[in-house]
């Protein structure tokens, strides 16, 4: 080889880079899909794209340590007799006994419970540990009706309609043999060890006008009681939203793509769905159209970190937010503490999401006894307690700043944005300027 | 013998009466009049009812029951006895999709026809179906047993978990991972009791049985075909 002759240097490819290229090494060995737990971990779009003005002489802030700003909210005030009031505007998603452990649920009740907000069922029924540790319970009723009776239905302080989630919006549920414990087994009606497939589709209604229908049904079988929320990936939020409404929903949850899931396909966590701040002007406007925004409350979930996630989510028309993947962090999922133990399983603090393995270091994505007794759900719920008071101090913060006595006060007017895709998703300025993408000035 | 006027009381009118009766009542046998193709009626009943619906029903009729005796003297919608958990529901004409859907227990007999979805989800239900079911009835059946005296439409048993199927007529095709089994002595005797309880005058031998190859329990990308 002749030195003196400048060569070019390796050069990968930006479109068949070093991932790309690990997972198509992977399908050629395996066979199967890639099958991984949490949300889209893509850039997107998101919360960070957006900022809060504050106020200086044009609006009038409240003071920071001295004046009220209230956090409450009430679900389900269009058609429930009970109502569910809550201290604060975040509550826990769904998640499965099934794809987490018991004391992992349990801990999500005791957090919840004494930060005053609700907590979720998933695809797998009620326990009792669940059940035992939540004031506020809402139990999803799923298209594969895992534990579904009427007993714990009657026990649930609101019910929520699962059409869809933002991992996988159009997908049904997974739960891989590992997890399939015999207390799982028994509680889904399952051979133990199975792979589970759970349909996608409700087994006994189809669109809207049976949906209307399904809900009735609930609601005759509760008394009226219990509000009845709906449940949505990020599709097509604006005409979800409109059609959830019509079919008599109390509450509408929306769920972006950043939203976690137990298990899914990778290629569908990925590709399929919206990201959350794309899903939330589309979901308020179905509401304002039909007069029912604060009347028939939206809850967004899918990547909500921290306060100034939850006071944006709230400004753009959000009633409350919900966490699940963040919730876990609180609870200890990929803590550096294990460092050592992701590093076994073959990843690392903070990227571990082979949560349908079961093998979680940290206690919660498993089912396996000895690593589930690792999580002391005193503890982690006092962790969860913690973090959901530190969004909400932060929220207050933000809204208290914006001159609102209320978070529910926030409003879009009080943002601007740092991109032009945020500035057209969430129909918010670009900041230093007046255009709003997508909107027609007169 | 209680009446109760669907066209008087109204849906609410009707289950909140019955839902509240105490359970150790005197008055258990109630007649619904005039139940005009209505949803919901008689869902969440949660005692040992007996109960005579004078008509045809809509949707759900008889769902998430325990203990009540349901009778539908008339056709009946989608999902009857949707969710069941103990009881019977009891229908003398024909029912419409997903009947007996995801149900846990209890007994549902369909003299009639069902239509398609019959037993999907059903996770320890009887279904007796005395003429026809549609296609993929009992997809992803976990648990219980379904009979059909008639014939069954396409993809019975798609997907099927551990439900045990039982058909007299023709099958039009069998769904993913659902095959012929052998009938033992025991499913013989089984199939007697589910004839017998739902007054039917088949015998036993004259039917097949179709349950789970058990293919699709784990994943596997040499079965990835099957759907």
């Amino acid at each position: 080889m002749d030195t003196n002759i400048p060569r070019t240097v390796p050069r990968k490819s930006a479109t068949f880079d070093d991932a790309t290229l690990a997972e198509i090494r992977r399908a050629a060995s395996t066979g199967i899909y890639d099958i991984r737990g949490a949300g889209a971990k893509r850039k997107l779009p998101h919360f960070d794209d957006l900022l809060f003005l504050g106020a200086s002489i044009s609006r009038y802030p409240l003071e920071g340590y001295r004046e009220k700003c209230g956090t409450d909210v009430v679900l389900g005030t269009r058609f429930a007799k009970k109502p569910i009031h809550l201290k604060i505007p975040i509550t826990i998603a769904g998640m499965s006994f099934g794809s987490l452990s018991a004391n992992a649920k349990e801990a999500l009740g005791r957090g919840a419970s004494a930060a005053g907000t609700s907590t979720t069922t998933g695809d797998g029924g009620m326990t009792p540990e669940e059940r035992g540790q939540s004031k506020h319970l809402v139990y999803q009723y799923l298209p594969s009706r895992y534990g579904m009776n009427p007993d714990d239905l009657r026990k649930a302080d609101a019910i929520e309609v699962v059409i869809g989630q933002g991992a996988k919006p159009g997908g049904g549920g997974m739960l891989l043999g590992q997890k399939i414990s015999d207390r799982v087994a028994a509680m889904r009606c399952l051979p133990k060890g199975i792979d589970q497939r759970s349909a996608c589709r409700h087994p006994d209604w189809t669109g809207p006008d049976d949906l209307e229908i399904k809900i009735q049904e609930l609601r005759e079988i509760t008394n009226w009681e219990k509000p009845i929320y709906v449940k949505i990936g990020g599709a097509r939020p604006y005409y979800d939203v409109a059609l959830a409404v019509k079919a008599g929903a109390d509450v509408v949850v929306v769920d972006g793509m950043q939203g976690g899931t137990a298990a899914t396909q990778e290629v569908f966590i990925e590709h399929v769905g919206q990201p959350t701040l794309a899903c939330i002007r589309p979901a308020v406007r179905a509401l304002q159209e039909l007069n029912m925004h604060r009347k028939v409350q939206l809850i967004v979930s899918g990547g909500i970190r921290n306060g100034a996630d939850v006071a944006k989510a709230l400004a753009l028309g959000a009633d409350a937010v919900a966490i699940g993947t963040a919730a876990l962090v609180a609870l200890g999922d990929n803590d550096p503490h294990y460092e050592a133990e992701y590093n076994a399983l073959g990843t690392t603090a903070g990227a571990y999401d082979d949560w349908h393995e079961g093998r979680d270091p940290a206690g919660i994505t498993t089912q396996d006894p000895v690593l589930s007794a690792r999580l002391d759900p005193v503890k982690a719920g006092r962790r969860l307690y913690n973090y959901l008071k530190v969004l909400t101090l932060e929220a207050q913060t933000i809204a208290r700043a914006n001159g609102k006595s209320h978070v529910h006060n926030l409003e879009p007017e009080d943002l601007c944005a740092l991109t032009i895709e945020a500035a057209a998703m969430a129909q918010v300025p670009l900041a230093g300027t007046d255009w709003i993408p997508g909107k027609v000035r007169f | 013998m209680n009446e109760l006027d669907l066209k008087k009381e109204g849906i609410r009118g009707i289950n909140s009466k019955l839902q509240t009766l105490p359970k150790n009542t005197n008055e258990k046998h109630w007649v619904v009049t005039n139940p005009m193709g209505q949803h919901s009626i008689a869902v969440g009943l949660d005692g040992p009812l007996q109960i005579d619906i004078k008509g045809h029903v809509g949707f759900y009729c008889g769902g998430m029951n325990k203990e009540s005796e349901i009778t539908i003297h008339g056709h009946a919608g989608v999902g009857t006895a949707e969710n069941m958990m103990s009881g019977i529901v009891w229908v003398k004409g024909n029912s419409s999709e997903s009947a007996g859907a995801t149900g846990n227990g209890g007994l549902l007999v369909i003299d009639g026809d069902a239509s398609s979805r019959c037993g999907i989800s059903m996770k320890g239900i009887d279904i007796v179906v005395g003429g026809n079911v549609g296609h993929m009835s009992a997809f992803m059946g976990q648990r219980g047993n379904l009979v059909v005296c008639g014939d069954a439409g396409d993809a019975l048993g798609d997907s099927i978990y551990e439900a045990r199927l039982y058909v007299k007529g023709k099958v039009a095709s069998l769904g993913a991972d659902c095959i012929e089994k052998e009938m033992r002595a025991e499913h013989l005797a089984d199939l007697e009791r589910l004839l017998k309880a739902a007054k039917r005058k088949e015998k036993p031998s004259e039917f097949k049985r179709y349950g789970s190859a058990r293919k699709l329990y784990n994943f596997s990308v040499d079965h990835a075909d099957a759907y």
